[in-house]
């Protein structure tokens, strides 16, 4: 075979979009017609992929599926074919809290955690007793819309005086925004303190060379009463008697934790969450039984386990006989069948179908028009609903987060090393839009969008497109929190952009709000803001909003 | 004064990629998180939690964005910033007490933190800016070469290099004998073109900084050419396709 080595890198931005799903396609069709399709110098697949398209896993959680106090009979995400999947009644109204697999986004196979507290709030579909979240700052630098979520996550009933969501568990190993609205926290540990199996069930470390996984393993003791939240869960499990988590005779089937998990737990005989030293003793690599010493072996490995395939194996995997023998008996495949690209996308076209009137379960009214056009076989490209519902000469401009590579993730800044490298963010402005709105660097000014306003500071940069702005994410923090002063730039100058963005579009004909979110998948649409930049009054030197202080965790009572 | 060494039998150094450091940070938080608990200890931060939080670093990270003023475009180049353990270094030679010196047998500049009094003469002569003053241990602080790892035989092989070379994810950081012309390091700066930090001041630095490339688009060398029909039956049933894919008249 002839392939061309025309590589392409993109990572989450593309797909953050309302038509995000389609840009994928169309590059990935791209890529198809190229040829570079697993050749080298191309796009190449790594463990576990390539795999089926679609996997042959539906979610569960129709109605009649979902029982009080009984586990669910099957997995909680999955991939929808048609619309005899969604996971909706006979109304067409959605099971999931978040909405995801209804008619509002039937591929959603991540789910929508962006849509749980909005949703929670208002009770659409329906109201909660719990809501249970595990390391997701979502009363902040993880929610749109921070402002109305703080609002939602205190609500209360008028007439009862209960709170609206009456009860919130968090896990979290830090002093985050979140753990400020936990009814109950579940101290976790970090990651020096636990174990962790980064595994080819997951996102694992493949290289395109061959499937690799790896462990993390507890290099320190911790220091205070903290649990690592898997094993919490395990815990919790066995107490509720779920079958996953219990033996024939009701007792935890995971007693020594997390790390015993790791090692017995089987998805389907002899595949777990590793994939080297399987095997009683540890000879046998993706299949094999559990090995009680898989992870001495891996901590002598480096902590990690790599699978380099033969030559012949590593490319086109997806119509290559040697490789799919090989990722068949290595348990990555179930049987050694080419995986044939379709360029048409058949359960596209059923969702389309259903729209345009045809078949048993139809969507309502209200969603017809966005599905036929979101809906395309082929890769298509329509506006994102955020240009298209708002007047574009209001918002002319774009505005969009990157993550700093010194500060992956928002607790980052509980570290004062970290912190003296990016202790606040600025809004970067190229200079020749700066020039005509009259900003010099340095200066403060507003960001509008449709839904909300923020105040910050200018930076002004050439190598940024004249119609966007752009800021480093996460950084901004609310005053009180991680542990740091009041008075820490990261709150006092650091800001968001969450606050301007809604996580509902305005109303749609029929008066529906639908999310803010690609309409095939659900993916969040973080990227389509419009915003208008205005310059603005320095305040003290101070960021907008400010929200009021919260009461640091170690200090309450 | 100071005295330095006449030579040294070594040049160890750093040989630093400007075209592949990325700007990450890995080398400078490794670099203070070796040098927290080695030679260097505790290297302690102020306000650590507040408005102000700040200490010595060894070693910094700078981002600039370049502006070509030709092509009315601009590149962002990291500047990773330590000490260069120059050759004929002003900030041994301007220390009162020998605190400050250069070690014979391999260039590295060091301070005794024992008889160092804190005078900060040495930051003031460098014109590199490599020297950091510990508030709270009154001394002066600098880029060791990782000399408590680099002799380390109870260390692997693989980890007797700096923190900050061991660290860097694209191997934008080099380690090795400047002075010797055979070495791996001597060799990459003789490819690339490796240049001094301000030659003009005379202080023979042995780190060497290796220049951005230019950008493909703008590299003469190395392009290849389309290739030219050859007017077969295949080339022009390609050609056909093209102008009917993109709406143009093709040449038939």
């Amino acid at each position: 075979m002839v392939g061309r080595p025309v590589s392409m890198h993109a990572m989450r931005g593309i797909s953050a979009h309302a038509n995000g799903f389609q840009t994928c396609r169309a590059v990935h069709l791209l890529q198809i017609l190229l040829g570079t399709i697993d050749a080298p110098g191309g796009f190449r697949y790594k463990a576990p992929y390539p795999r089926p398209i679609p996997p042959a896993i539906k979610p569960t959680g129709k109605s009649g599926q979902v029982f009080p106090n009984e586990p669910l009979p099957g997995p909680p995400l999955g991939f929808v074919t048609s619309p005899d999947d969604l996971l909706i009644d006979e109304k067409g109204t959605p099971q999931r809290i978040d909405k995801a697999y209804s008619w509002d986004a039937p591929l959603a196979a991540h789910g929508m955690m962006h849509m749980v507290i909005t949703n929670a709030a208002k009770k659409d579909p329906y109201g909660i007793d719990v809501l249970f979240m595990y390391m997701a700052n979502m009363s902040w630098n993880s929610a749109m819309n921070v402002p109305d979520t703080i609002k939602y996550l205190t609500m209360k009933d008028e007439t009862t005086g209960d709170y609206v969501i009456p009860k919130i568990i968090y896990s979290d190993a830090y002093a985050s925004e979140m753990v400020h609205y936990a009814d109950l926290i579940l101290p976790d540990t970090t990651y020096l303190e636990r174990w962790d199996c980064i595994s080819l069930l997951d996102r694992p470390i493949s290289e395109a060379d061959g499937p690799a996984d790896s462990i993390r393993q507890p290099v320190v003791a911790p220091d205070r009463d903290v649990r690592p939240f898997q094993t919490v869960l395990l815990d919790l499990g066995a107490r509720l008697g779920l079958p996953g988590m219990t033996t024939a005779e009701g007792k935890p089937r995971y007693p020594g934790g997390y790390e015993d998990y790791i090692v017995n737990h089987e998805r389907a005989p002899g595949i777990g969450p590793l994939a080297g030293y399987r095997g009683v003793d540890g000879t046998l690599s993706g299949k094999g039984a559990p090995n009680p010493d898989q992870l001495k072996r891996y901590i002598k490995n480096g902590c990690h386990f790599f699978h380099e395939l033969a030559p012949e194996q590593k490319y086109f995997k997806h119509v290559n006989k040697i490789y799919l023998d090989f990722a068949t008996g290595f348990g990555l495949i179930e049987a050694p069948n080419a995986i044939i690209h379709q360029l048409y996308c058949e359960p596209l076209q059923k969702f389309k179908l259903a729209a345009e009137g045809h078949g048993a379960v139809q969507p309502p009214e209200t969603h017809r028009k966005r599905l036929i056009e979101a809906f395309d076989p082929i890769p298509n490209w329509y506006p994102p609903f955020e240009g298209k519902m708002i007047d574009e000469t209001k918002f002319p401009m774009h505005a969009v987060t990157q993550r700093p590579m010194a500060m992956y993730h928002a607790w980052g800044s509980q570290n004062q090393w970290l912190r003296q490298i990016l202790g606040r963010n600025w809004l970067y402005i190229a200079h020749q839009r700066a020039a005509s709105l009259g900003i010099k660097d340095g200066d403060w000014v507003t960001l509008t969008s449709h839904h909300g306003q923020i105040r910050a500071q200018a930076k002004l940069m050439n190598g940024v497109n004249p119609d966007t702005v752009w800021t480093w994410n996460a950084i901004g923090k609310r005053s009180g929190t991680w542990g740091l002063e009041n008075n820490a730039p990261e709150s006092k100058q650091g800001f968001l952009l969450n606050h301007l963005i809604s996580e509902l579009l305005p109303e749609r004909e029929g008066g529906y709000r639908f999310s803010n979110s690609d309409p095939v998948t659900g993916q969040a649409a973080w990227y389509d803001l419009r915003v208008r930049l205005e310059k603005a009054a320095d305040v003290n030197g101070l960021s907008a909003p400010q929200f009021p202080d919260l009461k640091p965790v170690r200090a309450a009572q | 004064m100071t005295m330095l060494p006449e030579t040294t039998e070594k040049k160890l150094g750093l040989v630093i990629d400007l075209d592949t450091c990325v700007g990450c940070q890995a080398c400078a938080t490794s670099c203070k998180e070796w040098n927290a608990q080695g030679y260097s200890a505790p290297l302690e931060d102020e306000d650590p939690r507040g408005k102000d939080p700040h200490g010595p670093w060894l070693n910094r990270i700078h981002g600039y964005e370049v502006l070509d003023e030709v092509r009315e475009d601009s590149r962002i180049v990291h500047f990773p910033r330590s000490c260069l353990h120059c050759e004929t270094p002003a900030c041994v030679i301007v220390c009162p007490t020998g605190a400050s010196y250069k070690r014979a047998e391999d260039g590295i500049v060091l301070v005794n933190p024992d008889t160092c009094i804190g005078c900060k003469l040495c930051s003031w002569a460098c014109p590199y800016g490599a020297r950091e003053y510990d508030v709270k241990e009154g001394i002066m602080r600098k880029c060791t070469l990782c000399v408590d790892r680099i002799y380390n035989e109870n260390f692997a092989e693989e980890d007797r290099i700096p923190a900050c070379v061991r660290a860097c994810p694209t191997s934008a950081r080099h380690y090795g004998d400047l002075g010797d012309p055979n070495s791996d390091v001597s060799k990459l700066v003789k490819e690339r073109g490796g240049f001094d930090l301000l030659p003009e001041m005379g202080y023979k630095p042995t780190n060497k900084y290796l220049p951005p490339r230019k950008r493909r688009d703008q590299a003469e060398e190395g392009r290849e050419a389309l290739p030219k029909s050859d007017r077969s039956m295949v080339d022009r049933l390609f050609a056909l396709a093209d102008s009917l894919l993109s709406g143009k008249a093709g040449p038939h």
